[in-house]
């Protein structure tokens, strides 16, 4: 009995691949239903769902990139804090002095390729007409999706402080002020009023609740820092399940019928 | 004949690499389709070597594209695109060496003075229009190859304009250079499929992609492009991360507004609309419409057709309305508002330098005035000093009343007239809630592009100006 073998027949492999390797055809069947992270796959597919020139591999290549992303934002943890004293010098020191401060690079390229592949995704979704039914609520959660990855992106972009980041969400962010009822500087703001005393404020109104304060300052980059590690990650992580298994569940990747 | 010789030391060797790329790119284009059994074209006669009758001999194609031996050279695709790669061959070590491929300054003078927000707009308009009329054409996979290579050529030779490349190749920039090149490529995949399909459907066959339906184990044959995928795509970005590293400014000051501030790219397109819309209708009303626009296209769209397959006759109105709104209102707005717009929000020519202190006149005007000073020749009513809250309201609603008017019927009466003529069979199928949600996204669409056109051609401000209560439209 050779080495492999050997390895292949032991009590902890088995524990582990409960079946042969996947070289015939039952145990590649078996394979799909039995390994976790393959079990997201169905067992057998229409040739033509996956040719590189239909799918474009994109929805798997934004997913992918995903993964990038939390990998190396995990690693980026260990050496940033999201404080005015360091949030800066941290970023410098992931470009001066850090072993494998590339992941800053991997991080922010991934994510600009993200956003882009997110597109790309949907351009192709809607150019086969696969949101049609009866994939029409997927479509639904792919939109908020996207809405989520910009969220991200945006989010992020805050974190190295600086002077491209604060200013970019300064430009952002203001947006909100002239949120219509809700910003002080927008429409029908001003019917707020009780006594004379306006309800919405520079110090109240939408965009403080989006960066914390009046201006773009520290208590922003705490919150920012939350989302983008936290917040919203965990929402895109479920809403991603939800996306995976209503295409199966809605019958495979599309098709014509 | 350089502009700036230290600059164009600079990207020298960047240039001598992107060109060399190219020209690998044209010879695996040539082995590909010399694999595949080349294509001739015409066929040249040597001199000298006439056959009797005088003219030359055109014989049996010559799959290697060598002379055939009878006095005349085939020249096929292979032999083209070897002839082109070898082009940009020579142009690599004329880069190298400080020399190299530049766009005359005549040409760039006359691109940065015909570039502008309205040349940019209509002009991609109507390619993206001679584009869809013709697909059949531009989507020949020789046509689209010629168009990447003088796409690229172009390129590569306005890398040695120093404004050109301090826009371009600002770091954060470069994803939507590849955002360029790859909605490119996809646009022309999916058409070039379209094209195929269409023309099968008209004859009464399946798409293409109803043929590959017979079914295949997704161990190994989905697995194992997924493998590949992950791994060049890990490859791709460890090579972006080394060649290019993430930007990093100076540090943080609240006090020193860089000028131009610009949001994150991808929302530049929002931030050219407050060019036309005020921050209420760009920064927050039209973004949550066009979220929610995306949300209801699966609801509104009742043709069933096209589903699962690549095709645009199926489906044109759906397409052509997508098409507008993502490629002109989303995209084309984005590249005006990163390589286009400089300080103070000005435009600026691909090959021209940021200045600062470049002034523009900007005489825009209100449409009341337009209505009551220029048209009825008095001036705008106005509330009495020390009027009651309501008073003043009816004052401006008076003041504003033909703006109103026009909005109003825009949005009110357009969607029933729509309804009885043009989008009469839509209704029917639609019903009367479906229609008008449909109508009134088209119709805010549209808005952008009508504002655009009213601030061109009369210098419009807002349609409705009441800045007393921050509604401006």
């Amino acid at each position: 009995m050779s080495l492999g073998e050997s390895i292949r027949n032991s009590q902890l492999w088995k524990s582990v691949f409960r079946h042969p390797m996947p070289l015939d055809r039952r145990n590649r069947i078996v394979v799909m239903l039995t390994n976790f992270f393959l079990h997201l796959h169905p067992v057998s597919i229409k040739k033509q769902g996956i040719g590189l020139s239909y799918t474009w591999c994109m929805g798997g290549v934004t997913f992918f990139l995903f993964l990038v992303e939390t990998v190396t934002g995990v690693l980026l943890m260990f050496y940033y804090r999201p404080t005015l004293e360091w949030a800066y010098n941290d970023i410098l020191a992931l470009r001066d002095v850090t072993s494998l401060g590339i992941m800053r690079e991997l991080h922010r390229w991934g994510a600009h390729a993200m956003v882009i592949t997110t597109w790309l995704h949907m351009y192709r979704v809607f150019l086969t007409g696969s949101y049609k039914p009866p994939r029409e609520f997927n479509w639904v959660v792919g939109v908020i999706l996207l809405l989520l990855t910009l969220l991200l992106s945006f989010t992020g972009y805050l974190l190295p402080w600086d002077q491209l980041a604060i200013w970019a969400i300064t430009v952002g962010s203001n947006m909100a002020r002239a949120t219509p009822v809700l910003g002080h500087e927008g429409p029908f703001a001003k019917l707020l009023t009780v006594d004379g005393i306006p309800m919405i404020t520079n110090g109240s109104d939408a965009r403080f609740l989006t960066i914390g304060a009046r201006f773009v300052g520290e208590e922003t980059l705490n919150r920012f820092y939350v989302l983008h590690c936290i917040g919203i990650p965990l929402a895109v992580a479920l809403l991603l399940a939800i996306h995976f298994w209503r295409v199966r569940k809605d019958g495979g990747i599309s098709g014509p019928l | 004949m350089h502009s700036d010789p230290e600059f164009i030391s600079r990207v020298a060797t960047p240039l001598g690499f992107y060109y060399l790329i190219l020209c690998a790119l044209n010879w695996g284009a040539a082995a590909l389709l010399w694999r595949r059994g080349a294509k001739t074209f015409f066929h040249v006669p040597l001199p000298g070597r006439r056959n009797g009758n005088g003219h030359a001999a055109a014989v049996a194609v010559d799959a290697h594209g060598a002379t055939n031996g009878n006095g005349a050279i085939a020249i096929t695709d292979v032999l083209v695109w070897l002839a082109v790669g070898f082009a940009f061959f020579i142009l690599a070590p004329l880069a190298m060496i400080g020399e190299p491929l530049e766009l005359p300054s005549a040409v760039k003078q006359t691109v940065n003075e015909l570039s502008g927000p309205v040349t940019l707009a209509l002009g991609s308009l109507v390619v993206f229009a001679i584009f869809f009329v013709f697909r059949r054409f531009f989507t020949q996979p020789i046509v689209a190859w010629v168009f990447l290579n003088l796409a690229l050529l172009v390129m590569g030779m306005s890398m040695t304009d120093p404004n050109f490349t301090s826009i371009v190749a600002k770091p954060d920039n470069v994803p939507i250079v590849g955002l360029v090149f790859l909605l490119g490529f996809f646009t022309w995949l999916a058409t070039y499929k379209a094209v195929v399909n269409d023309d099968r459907i008209a004859r009464g066959l399946p798409p293409v992609e109803k043929e590959d339906s017979e079914k295949v184990l997704v161990w190994p044959d989905l697995v194992y492009t997924e493998l590949i995928c992950m791994i060049a795509l890990t490859a791709f970005l460890l090579v972006w991360g080394i060649g290019l590293q993430a930007p990093l400014e100076e540090p943080s000051s609240s006090v020193k507004t860089p000028n131009p501030s610009k949001a994150p790219w991808y929302f530049l397109g929002l931030q050219e609309m407050l060019v036309y819309y005020d921050p209420w209708m760009a920064g927050v009303v039209l973004p949550s419409v066009v979220l929610l626009g995306l949300m209801a296209i699966p609801y509104l769209d009742f043709n069933r057709k096209g589903c699962g397959y690549y095709t645009i006759s199926e489906r044109k109105f759906a397409y052509l309305i997508f098409q507008f709104g993502f490629l002109e209102l989303w995209v084309i707005l984005i590249l005006l508002g990163t390589f286009l717009r400089g300080p103070n929000w000005n435009f600026f020519g691909p090959f021209e330098t940021w200045d600062a202190h470049k002034v523009l006149a900007l005489n825009n005007i209100n449409l009341s005035e337009i209505f009551w000073i220029k048209g009825l020749d008095q001036s705008l009513p106005k509330a009495p000093p020390n009027s009651s809250a309501l008073r003043e309201i009816a004052y401006i609603l008076v003041r504003e009343a033909p703006g109103i008017i026009l909005v109003g019927a825009y949005f009110v009466v357009l969607p029933p007239i729509m309804a009885a003529t043009i989008f009469r069979k839509f209704f029917v199928k639609m019903g009367f809630i479906r229609f008008m949600l449909m109508a009134n996204l088209l119709l805010l669409m549209g808005a952008l592009p009508l504002k655009m056109v009213a601030r061109w051609t009369i210098n419009l401000k807002y349609f409705i100006a009441i800045p007393e209560y921050f509604l401006n439209f």
